[in-house]
């Protein structure tokens, strides 16, 4: 067994470092992780389905699912034009802009909660403008997609700037000495090589505004069947000790984050192949 | 970088000037207004006002627990980063990239979720709350549980620094050491450690400010009990919630400000863990 799983090396400390690591991953992660799939198990499936499937759980699927799909498609456009600017171009200030890109994963999802509630209430800086042409966000779906935009914002950004900066300045210029346009450079040539990093990002971004709760529950306003993102019903169920109802949410939400979660891994895999085939 | 002067990579002035304006709209309006609204409104009611929100002893108590769960959580996470990176970049063993897969887990999972579990373990219905009720110990809906869900969400940080550094590294240099009569420990403080020092401090620095702003985990297991267990987040939410908003923002402030820190450390450490890794490509340009 010792000899099959791992290579001989001169090396001290395996076990203990590898028996450690093990033993606290499954202490913090795995045994815990594994309560959500026992405890549902204990429960009857019927019960199961019926919180899984009652309207407004589903109510909220389309909601989660909606707005960080909008969400994370946003910032696949717009992380591509800040992601070009900041490779491409030369212009003032241009660090203090690359280093604010990281903000949304530094900044305190409560902090960002509130602070975009105050800025789209209706009397707030940017709302007290959209509402004189009848745009509520705060309060409404659109505030939960605005604060899902906020915080999936540097994943497309932070995915696509490396695999741009290393793309071979020769290829354009030949592209460009056989008569293409900057635009055909640019949509035939650069941007396939871009595309797998635009979907890490995408999946990064859409996986990790799933999940998202304390940025969205302020701006939301959290209203049944109309604001509540899943997430929310998961803490509301537990607020009513509803543990049985908590725990089969949540394994609704843990088999799509897993299956995301597997997707962004083959996308990496498959980028990582392509680049070592570039 | 080289300057790229050719026609070939130079998009038209009228493109230029427009894609920065978008990109600079984009985040200007995502990004830097959020944070300009948390400072202005923390100040709105003036200097006293702000410092009094963040000494009264609710705060300040929120400020004790929020530094107590970090400094628990960083150093069991840094134990264990670098317990897994010397596993998994220094020997070569069957179904490592399933274990770096199940260390990014926590990344993957809810933060909802990740209160959840620990309230399913020890909660008053859970599996251990019976034995643990006997016995007059609170984890849920106290401190133990609010450490717990932190360590949870910043678990993966600093191992996830390190792993890459240390497989691009390779072991050459430890196996030299050890030649030489170098001990397991003397490996690893001498050899090891200097090698990767930048890279550890950067994964303490997201670690800490993750565990520090840590929101829906925290809430789940927290129960909100005012100066008991609050963190500087739920405290943020409670007085939101009250409308006393000058409040919120003040304490909202100090979170902010953690974060900037964290940015311009991120910044700085960049540059030095290039160092890290540029110290191995001279290495390798010397064997190559």
């Amino acid at each position: 067994m010792r000899h099959g799983f791992k290579r001989a090396s001169i090396l001290p400390g395996f076990w203990p470092a590898f028996g450690y690591s093990v033993f606290y991953l499954s202490l913090i992660v795995l045994v815990p992780l594994s309560a959500v799939f026992l405890k549902t198990a204990t429960a009857s499936w019927a019960h199961f389905w019926k919180t899984i499937s009652s309207p407004g759980v589903v109510a909220s699927y389309k909601l989660s699912f909606g707005a960080s799909l909008a969400a994370a498609a946003v910032n696949v456009a717009f992380g591509l034009v800040v992601a070009w600017v900041l490779v491409r171009y030369r212009f003032p200030g241009k660090r203090l802009v690359d280093a604010l890109v990281d903000l949304p994963f530094a900044l305190p999802t409560a902090v960002a909660g509130i602070a975009l509630t105050s800025l789209y209430t209706e009397h707030g800086w940017i709302g007290r403008w959209l509402v004189k042409v009848g745009i509520r966000v705060a309060f409404t779906p659109i505030g939960v997609f605005v604060a899902l935009v906020f915080i999936g914002l540097p994943f497309v950004v932070r995915s696509v700037q490396p695999v741009l900066e290393d793309v071979d300045p020769q290829m354009e210029e030949a592209a460009a000495s056989l008569g293409a346009n900057r635009w055909l450079t640019f949509s035939r040539v650069v941007f396939p090589l871009l595309r797998p990093a635009l979907l890490t990002g995408f999946a990064m971004a859409f996986a990790r505004a799933l999940g998202e709760y304390g940025s969205v529950i302020f701006i939301s306003g959290n209203m049944p069947m109309r604001t509540e993102i899943t997430p929310l019903l998961i803490v509301t169920r537990l607020e009513q000790y509803d543990y049985a109802g908590a725990t089969a949410i949540a394994l609704v939400m843990l088999v799509a984050s897993f299956a995301l979660l597997l997707t962004i891994n083959l996308l990496q895999w498959r980028s990582r192949r392509y680049a070592e085939a570039a | 970088m080289k300057p790229r002067s050719d026609a070939a990579h130079h998009d038209p002035a009228l493109l230029r000037y427009g894609l920065i304006l978008v990109a600079l709209l984009f985040l200007g309006l995502f990004v830097v207004l959020p944070l300009i609204a948390v400072f202005a409104q923390a100040l709105e009611k003036g200097w006293g006002a702000y410092w009094a929100a963040i000494t009264e002893p609710d705060a300040l108590s929120s400020i004790r627990l929020t530094l107590l769960a970090a400094g628990i959580a960083v150093p069991l996470n840094v134990v264990f980063g670098l317990a897994a990176a010397w596993a998994i970049a220094e020997f070569q063993f069957r179904g490592k990239n399933v274990l770096i897969t199940l260390i990014d887990l926590p990344f993957a999972v809810s933060p909802v979720i990740a209160g959840l579990i620990y309230v399913l373990m020890f909660g008053a219905q859970g599996w251990f709350g019976p034995w643990l009720n006997q016995r007059d110990i609170k984890i849920i809906f106290a401190v133990p549980g609010i450490v717990l869900a932190t360590v949870f969400v910043t678990f993966p940080f600093v191992a996830r620094e390190l792993i890459p550094l240390m497989q691009a590294q390779g072991t050459e240099e430890e196996e030299a050491a050890l030649v030489l009569g170098a001990s397991g420990w003397q490996l690893f403080w001498r050899v090891t450690l200097p090698n990767i020092k930048w890279s550890l401090l950067y994964g303490v620095i997201l670690c800490a400010a993750r565990a520090m702003g840590e929101f829906g985990a925290v809430s789940v297991v927290s129960g909100h009990i005012r100066g008991e267990t609050n963190t500087m987040p739920l405290h943020v939410e409670i007085l939101y919630n009250e409308y006393n908003f000058a409040a919120a923002f003040a304490v909202a402030s100090l979170l902010a400000l953690l974060a900037l820190v964290t940015l311009g450390a991120k910044r700085l450490l960049e540059w030095k863990v290039r160092q890290d890794y540029s110290s191995l490509t001279a290495v390798e340009g010397a064997e190559g």
